[in-house]
């Protein structure tokens, strides 16, 4: 194989695509965002199935782009996973957990001798739709506020923290991007519904739901972005990699990097519209909008973390053991190998676009749910 | 370095890794074995269109989707502890490791999470075609990630394609088709799938014969014993096949494993295979360890002289040759691979030193060590070494290689068995009435499980101490967290996933006993 392509290239190359994962998995979050109204939306069983089912048709997409994101984190940048998961232990097992009770939960809850009830497989899904979201929001802000570790000559991590990775909650700008990230999932959660399920009643409660949700997301994604934007970021310098505090640093990333600037505001406009047209207009059309808004903000967000000499997991006790894409890679080899087999995302994009479309030709109906035999 | 090792937390994150490697094994196979069996069933009904074929098929599709999202709940906790538990391997190795994971979820996971949602939910929705491409590319997909998985499992046992750079203080790929085309990992690869297929094919061969014998569903039951028989006794045979080529390589990539599984003290040539034993602690010792005699055997003589080297004069090592040396068999004893490793990790250290002190000169030096082939054959091959205290350290549980093993293989004769005389019984219009091989075959259902695990056990107990062979013992490469949090971790994925085991269990029955719907 020749190798033509720069170290450095590849390198933002797999940025991008880690990016993009992350900017899909939190719109795909819907699913999350749907089950955490398991209990608060239906006013009857059957509602309530119709809710399970419209989610539970999408589960393992966010399931698979999940592990897909953390695959493509190891291969990419392999010294993060191991700094982060071996480190900040408990955020990760968390939301692990909330992940395994999720899967499971929906080909078990209404199957006769379950053992445990449907009641604890719908309280499954309610904590993973409320936990998971939240504590990936949580994790991911730490990109930005950094974490105590350091690490030393063979690159093995000591954690600065016997909470290994839960004193990330003590921080209020990695609750407020915590939070961002779960009421951004239960928008996106009661939009789907309302483009999914063939009945009034809870299309117009989810739309009541929708007004106090996006106040709150508003509320928190505010401060999480005002509070970055005059925040102390952590830069590194080009020739040396030596690391050190950059007052305004994401400031002055968005305006050194218009197009990402560009990016974000199309992404949160994007989102607000989706919401607007969908309080406003009685639009089923608004989970388009501001899923589409999702996975830009979140991508140029991510951008933002590392590009333009950033470091995108800063160590708040020892800024050298800081990480960025450069210091943190896989080889050249292996990132130019990889590149190949990213060249097969389009494809894998246009078969579930084919085959979600396929599944969603109809609306899920009342009748559907009383006669299909493989329903949740 | 390995004066700080914490030796309870390595053995609770080992506990751990066991403990979801194992229920996640529990339900895999099945996932990978029943997916291909529903492909061939819904290509029969696509073809005759006869609408008991589709019965039968939403019938085991239902078993299908029970057992399927256990399986990937489970997965996802082990990709994930590498990085949680063993975060010091994920770095080591994580340029090599990570990228057969990264493939996975791209070429695989999405191909089967994509499909698997048309397969159960697009019977009303898409054309029968359609319907049908999707159910193979769900089979398709799912023994793709187990194709990439395997891959990396197998690069741990055998590590090729990659050479070490001081400077990241990380092996680096160099060949992406040499960990692909790994001898391991091909054999590996086929050898789990198709014991996955006899797995799936005993469910189906089981519970169709507890049909027969309430004389329910008499339709259903054979036609799923014909496609079952055919398939599990086409499977059987390939993982003996594929079992014998893979104890053939494990003797050369892994000869103390080798050694311990066939329970073998002392080399010598014209050896023979025991074919079952019961061991016993011997009168001879390496160092603190004992080594295992038999009480009893049967063995066939000459035998595995001529499976590992072509002639009974082929010349087997024991274990006793693989830890001391062989000169004669130009064999290295540990000790002398001990010295090398110590060797390569002071050079490594010297490297780190001038780093540090910014001595260019010395780092071109040391740097011309590294890339030398001498030194990378002769010392850094012997890395791992360097971390091991003692040459008996390196023998892994004998008795539990052993036994597992055998277990495995007598199980694996007994399969051929049971689908032969299943097909045999079931062309002579026989086997309704011959109960007690249908009593037989459903209570074979959890042999294959047990022999699937005990494949396992095997693998990864018989490369102890090695989380990469010769490279990086298991207690180098666990994260260094409180063992306490570990504990506690264990204690919570036991719980969750007895419970979520019961709970499935108790499901299939009770689907199992209602039958296909009308």
């Amino acid at each position: 194989m020749t190798i033509m392509i720069s170290h450095l290239f590849l390198q933002h190359y797999w940025w991008i695509i880690i990016s993009l994962l992350a900017g899909i998995l939190v719109f795909l979050m819907f699913v999350q965002g749907g089950q955490s109204f398991i209990f608060s939306l239906p006013e009857n069983t059957l509602q309530k199935t119709m809710i399970v089912n419209a989610m539970g048709r999408k589960w393992e997409f966010t399931f698979t782009t999940l592990v897909t994101f953390g695959g493509a984190f190891f291969a990419s940048f392999p010294l993060f996973y191991s700094t982060s998961f071996g480190g900040a232990y408990w955020v990760w097992i968390a939301i692990l957990f909330s992940f395994i009770i999720q899967a499971v939960a929906y080909e078990f809850r209404s199957k006769p001798n379950n053992v445990f009830g449907q009641k604890t497989f719908d309280i499954f899904l309610f904590l993973n739709g409320s936990l998971g979201p939240f504590l990936i929001g949580v994790a991911v802000a730490t990109f930005f506020t950094g974490s105590a570790f350091s690490l030393n000559s063979m690159k093995q991590v000591q954690w600065g923290s016997q909470w290994y990775g839960l004193e990330a909650l003590l921080n209020i700008r990695n609750l407020a991007l915590g939070f961002a990230v779960l009421f951004l999932a239960r928008i996106n959660g009661l939009l789907y519904l309302v483009n999914t399920i063939n009945d009034e009643v809870l299309i117009g409660r989810s739309r009541k739901k929708l007004i106090l949700n996006s106040i709150f997301f508003l509320v928190s994604f505010l401060f999480f972005v005002v509070s970055l934007l005059f925040s102390t970021g952590f830069a590194a310098e080009a020739a040396t990699g030596t690391i050190t505090s950059e007052k305004y640093k994401y400031l002055h990333n968005f305006i050194q990097m218009p197009f990402v600037l560009i990016l974000f505001l199309v992404g949160v406009v994007s989102v607000l519209s989706g919401i607007g047209i969908s309080i406003f207009r009685r639009s089923v059309k608004g989970i388009w909008y501001t899923g589409a808004g999702s996975v830009l903000a979140v991508f140029s967000l991510f951008l933002v973390a590392g590009f333009n000499g950033t470091s995108f997991y800063p160590s708040s006790s020892d800024l050298q053991s800081s990480l960025t894409i450069r210091n943190a890679s896989s080889s050249l080899f292996t990132l130019n190998t990889m590149m190949y087999v990213s060249f097969i995302i389009p494809v894998v994009i246009a078969y579930i676009w084919y085959a979600w479309n396929a599944i969603n030709n109809s609306r899920i109906t009342e009748e559907e749910m009383r006669s299909d035999d493989h329903v949740y | 370095m390995i004066e700080n090792v914490d030796l309870t937390l390595v053995d609770w994150s080992r506990a751990q890794f066991a403990l979801t490697a194992i229920y996640h094994w529990l339900f895999v196979p099945l996932t990978l074995g029943l997916s291909f069996i529903l492909a061939i069933m819904e290509t029969i009904y696509v073809r005759t269109g006869k609408e008991e074929w589709k019965r039968l098929i939403r019938f085991w599709m239902t078993l299908f989707g029970i057992n399927f999202a256990i399986g990937v709940a489970t997965g996802i906790i082990l990709e994930f502890e590498f990085g949680t538990n063993w975060s010091n391997y994920s770095w080591f190795v994580g340029d090599i490791f990570g990228a057969p994971l990264a493939v996975e979820g791209i070429l695989a996971f999405f191909l089967e999470s994509t499909f698997v949602a048309v397969m159960f939910f697009g019977w009303n929705k898409v054309s029968k075609k359609f319907h049908l491409t999707s159910t193979w590319l769900v089979a398709i997909g799912a023994n793709l990630s187990a194709l990439w998985i395997l891959v990396a499992n197998a690069w741990m046992q055998n590590p090729v394609g990659m050479t070490f750079n001081p400077e990241t203080a990380r092996n680096e790929m160099v060949s992406f088709w040499a960990i692909l085309f790994n001898p391991v990992a091909i054999e590996k690869f086929l050898h789990t799938i198709s014991s996955s297929f006899l797995l799936a094919s005993m469910l189906v061969l089981g519970i169709s014969s507890w049909f027969l014998i309430r004389k329910r569903e008499e339709f259903m039951a054979k036609r799923s014993i014909l496609i079952a028989g055919i398939f599990g006794l086409l499977s059987s045979l390939m993982v003996a096949y594929t079992g014998d080529s893979s104890a053939r390589t494990i003797s050369e990539v892994q000869p103390v494993k080798f050694a311990s599984m066939e329970a073998l003290a002392e080399g010598k040539s014209n050896a023979g295979l025991v074919a079952f034993g019961i061991l016993k602690d011997s009168d001879k010792k390496i160092g603190d360890k004992t080594l295992k005699d038999f009480v009893f055997k049967i063995e066939i003589p000459g035998l595995l002289s001529v499976l590992t080297g072509g002639t009974n004069e082929a010349y087997v090592p024991g274990i006793t040759d693989n830890i001391s040396g062989n000169d004669t068999r130009g064999i290295i004893s540990v000790t002398d691979k001990i010295k090398r490793g110590r060797v390569a990790r002071i050079i490594l250290m010297d490297y780190k030193r001038a780093l540090s002190a910014n001595d260019s000169k010395l780092l071109d030096s040391i740097k011309d060590i590294f890339q030398s082939v001498k030194f990378q054959n002769n010392y850094f091959r012997y890395f791992g070494y360097a971390y091991i205290n003692k040459p008996e350290d390196v023998i892994p549980p004998i008795s539990l290689a052993f036994y597992s093993f055998h277990l495995m293989v007598i199980l694996g004769f007994l399969f051929i068995l049971i689908f032969g005389m299943a097909l045999y019984f079931l062309f002579k219009g026989s086997l309704s009435e011959n109960k007690w091989f249908l009593w037989i075959a459903l209570l074979s259902i959890p042999l294959p499980y047990i022999a699937s695990e005990l494949g396992w056990i095997l693998t990864e107990v018989g490369r102890q101490p090695w989380i990469i062979q010769d490279m990086m013992p298991v207690s180098i490469a666990v994260s260094k967290i409180s063992s306490g949090s570990v504990i506690t971790t264990f204690i919570l994925f036991a719980v969750l996933f007895t419970a979520l085991l019961i709970s499935e269990v108790s499901i299939m029955v009770r689907q199992i006993k209602t039958g296909p719907k009308h």
